[in-house]
């Protein structure tokens, strides 16, 4: 029974209930509310691409081009990736998990420029309407690469809407970029060093370099098409000496990188999983966060693997081979890092855990087929293959989407304040696993065999592989609804998650779930200690309370 | 203490001086978003000029040098106001930023009256990509260089991408000092409520970077589109 002074007492204040007005919503500068902005727009983005992907899938059950017209095909994959890669993947982690986290784990109230971040959720939300614009008007079809001159002189779709819109959403993430950048170098708490930034941090800050250095190129490439198409400006066009192979260049030299940009916050979960899940500080650490740098900077020179198929120089594609197959190494870096981080640690296999997991296996095989890839004489024999497509779907589903929901799983009780229910959760990062490799996998014995990408029919000897690979695509769906219903269901039924359900360390661990609207308790100490010092005596005390020793405190006398 | 005393330190910040470090960084990196942003189009010039010598000259010959020279004085001079308006932003001198940020716009709209002249010549010459464009190689060159029926064609077909990329670099530059005068009249009223002083005055220094940053790409434009390959004729 409660006393009614009890009764009386009003709830500890937080990001959410300090104001539930919509009006606070749609106009606060709290990154931690923007964050929600992001995650609940780019949901709607996720379900609409994954509805084109689902029509893909059906009409590739049958050799025959039987469901929808090559038209319209053309417009559903183009439109699939248009809406995965600008509106889904590429602000999924940073503008979500990043603007959620990293004033947090540097220990500051908010990101530098808070106005600019509730303006590039703005802006997002103006490119993405374009592009729906653009959907609702008949859509688009010259595949999410905007090849000239197709896009520029052929194509009779909406271009333009979707152009504007994809320049409008690139400076959505140069201004995130930017704002992390700042906030990285300039927010940092007096006794967090460089030294002492958590992994995900430090992967956020490479992905910012990406997004201010190389989404410029990309933007200024698509106006021209822009003006090209609107006012017949003849940038690209072959008829008047204008060089399509010039906008292949401008726009993989932001399209490679682009790449990183949705793959190198990924990498920054896992290490955060890793370290977490293993209950050991991270191997290598100064290794994984010189990588991740060291990638970022790599994959600015490395865009013409794209174009051996369009009569690039012999020598220059021996280069441009040569120094993809480079990236391997600093990625290699991360991998074995991880592993060996694992390795004599307390591993536990909590969902995010699994996620990281599944993460590790895909990943590997996308990075090692991107090696395969980046040799001349096999990429002359799958280009333009379902090899390609598998590839990348390896990298981005299997990397990006499960870094993405591995680092979901592992910060929603900080953000909600809830625990999901566990089996569950258990069920759908197996579902996404399975699911996964079995759509993507026979992609890659289908691209070997010659099946092009990009055509609605194919020959009736792909059909076995072809269906795997929709029944695999509907198992991944469910896998993904999954987590969409268990979540909304943890925000009302959910068990209450403490300051730190996981005992793992970081500053965000140190406040209380959901956070207080200035991030951390005023009068509490911030205790900075280095990244993922499990050994630490504060942090160890804690987590002993919580969780137990770790296991090799029992041989190891403490003193 | 002095610091809060100006009123102007955000709420997130601790100190002034982590504010003006943030705003400064937060310009500096904006600024090599722009040239990221024009480094795509001077890319493409570079590769056209490189695979289409002589044909670039002839066109660019066309463009009036005077014009352009004129205007490059017209912007050296008003990044030298910007530049005394940033140093009496420094010094909290209310009159004297005023003063030189009016100066600055004088410049800058001088800049693009001088270009509508220029534009509107274009049309009247037909060397307006996608609008009638009808170029003649000039008789003195097919001379000099003894130039073929089918030489002739293709030069008249490359130079409307001479046309396309000095319209696409121009007009962008001319966004950019169109959105610089937007920026001085925003700057201009609290200059004159005398919020500038001397330990708050980075908008007037971070805008002055911009100004420069946009004068510069005109240092460049200027040569490669008017000046290289002038002694054609
Ligand atoms: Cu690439």
């Amino acid at each position: 029974m409660s006393t009614p002074a009890v009764a009386a007492q009003p709830p500890r204040e937080t990001y959410i209930n300090t104001d539930w007005s919509l009006r606070s919503w749609l106009l606060t500068i709290d990154h931690k509310r923007i964050a929600w902005l992001y995650l609940i727009s780019i949901s709607g983005f996720f379900v609409l691409g994954g509805f084109f992907a689902l029509l893909i899938r059906l009409e590739l059950l049958t050799p025959a081009g039987d469901l929808v017209s090559p038209d319209t095909y053309n417009r559903l994959f183009t439109q699939h990736g248009v809406i995965m890669i600008f509106l889904f993947l590429i602000p999924s982690i940073p503008a979500v998990l990043g603007n959620f986290l990293i004033p947090i784990q540097i220990g500051a109230i908010d990101v530098a420029f808070p106005k600019l971040n509730l303006a590039s959720w703005y802006i997002y939300s103006l490119g993405g309407l374009f592009i729906v614009i653009a959907l609702a008007t008949g859509g688009v079809d010259t595949g999410w690469t905007f090849y000239t001159p197709l896009s520029s002189t052929y194509a009779n779709s909406q271009v333009m809407w979707v152009a504007v819109g994809v320049f409008i959403v690139g400076f959505s993430s140069i201004l995130t970029g930017l704002n992390f950048l700042v906030t990285i170098h300039t927010m940092r708490h007096k006794d967090m060093t460089w030294g002492r930034l958590p992994l995900f941090v430090w992967a956020s800050y490479a992905t910012s370099l990406i997004n201010v250095l190389g989404t410029p190129v990309v933007a200024i490439t698509i106006l021209l098409v822009g003006v090209e198409r609107m006012f017949g400006l003849a940038i690209f066009d072959p008829a008047l000496g204008g060089d399509p192979v010039l906008f292949q260049h401008l726009f993989w030299f932001y399209s490679h990188p682009a790449v990183y940009i949705m793959i190198l916050p990924a990498f920054g979960v896992i290490s955060e999983l890793m370290a977490g899940f293993s209950r050991k500080r991270i191997f290598g650490y100064n290794f994984i966060a010189a990588s991740s740098v060291g990638i970022a900077v790599l994959g600015f020179i490395v865009w013409a693997h794209h174009l051996f198929t369009t009569g690039l120089s012999v020598y220059a594609a021996t280069v441009f081979s040569a120094l993809t197959m480079l990236i391997a190494v600093p990625t290699a870096v991360k991998i074995i890092n991880w592993t060996t981080t694992m390795y004599q640690g307390s591993v536990s296999w909590d969902t995010p855990m699994l996620y990281a997991l599944g993460f590790l296996g895909l990943f590997l095989v996308g990075g090692l087929t991107g090696v395969m890839l980046a040799t001349l004489g096999i990429d002359i024999h799958v280009h333009d293959t379902y090899f390609v497509v598998a590839h990348f779907h390896y990298v981005m589903v299997g990397g990006a989407i499960m870094g993405f929901l591995g680092g979901l799983h592992y910060w929603w009780p900080k953000m909600t304040g809830r625990m999901y229910p566990e089996t569950f959760s258990k069920l759908s990062a197996l579902l996404v696993f399975a699911g996964f490799n079995l759509t993507f996998f026979p992609q890659f014995i289908l691209g070997y065999l010659g099946m092009p990408r990009r055509y609605h029919a194919y020959p009736e000897e792909f059909q076995v592989l072809n269906i795997f690979s929709s029944a695999g695509a509907s198992i991944l769906g469910v896998g993904y609804l999954l987590p969409g219903l268990y979540f909304a269901y943890s925000l009302v039924f959910g068990e209450k998650a403490g300051r730190n359900p996981w005992g793992t360390v970081g500053l965000e661990w140190q406040i209380p779930s959901p956070p207080p609207p200035h991030n951390f308790v005023e009068g509490e100490e911030i205790v900075v200690t280095d990244a993922y010092d499990y050994e630490h005596d504060l942090i160890r005390d804690d987590l002993d309370r919580r969780v137990g020793p770790p296991r090799d405190a029992r041989e190891v006398p403490v003193g | 203490m002095g610091s809060h005393a100006s009123g102007v330190l955000a709420h997130h910040f601790h100190s002034i001086s982590q504010q003006r470090a943030a705003h400064s960084l937060g310009m500096w990196l904006f600024m090599a978003q722009e040239i990221m942003f024009f480094g795509g189009l001077f890319t493409a010039y570079v590769v056209y000029r490189a695979l289409n010598p002589l044909d670039f000259a002839v066109a660019s010959s066309e463009l009036d040098a005077v014009l352009g020279g004129v205007n490059t004085l017209v912007l050296i001079a008003s990044s030298v106001t910007m530049a005394l308006a940033v140093k009496y932003a420094q010094l909290g001198k209310k009159n004297m930023i005023v003063l030189f940020l009016i100066f600055t716009f004088l410049f800058a709209s001088t800049f693009l009256v001088i270009k509508y002249f220029e534009y509107s010549a274009k049309f009247e010459h037909h060397t307006v990509p996608g609008y009638d464009f009808d170029f003649h190689v000039p008789a003195d060159v097919i001379q000099k260089f003894e130039l073929s029926p089918e030489r002739i064609a293709t030069m008249e077909k490359r130079a409307e991408v001479f046309f396309s990329i000095y319209f696409a670099m121009t007009g962008l530059h001319g966004l950019h000092v169109f959105i610089g005068m937007c920026l001085i009249i925003w700057l201009i009223f609290p200059a004159m409520k005398n919020k500038f002083n001397v330990d708050y005055h980075s908008p007037v220094e971070n805008f002055g970077l911009y100004w420069h940053f946009v004068d510069l790409v005109w240092i460049f434009l200027f040569p490669l589109l008017y000046l290289l390959g002038r002694n054609i004729h």
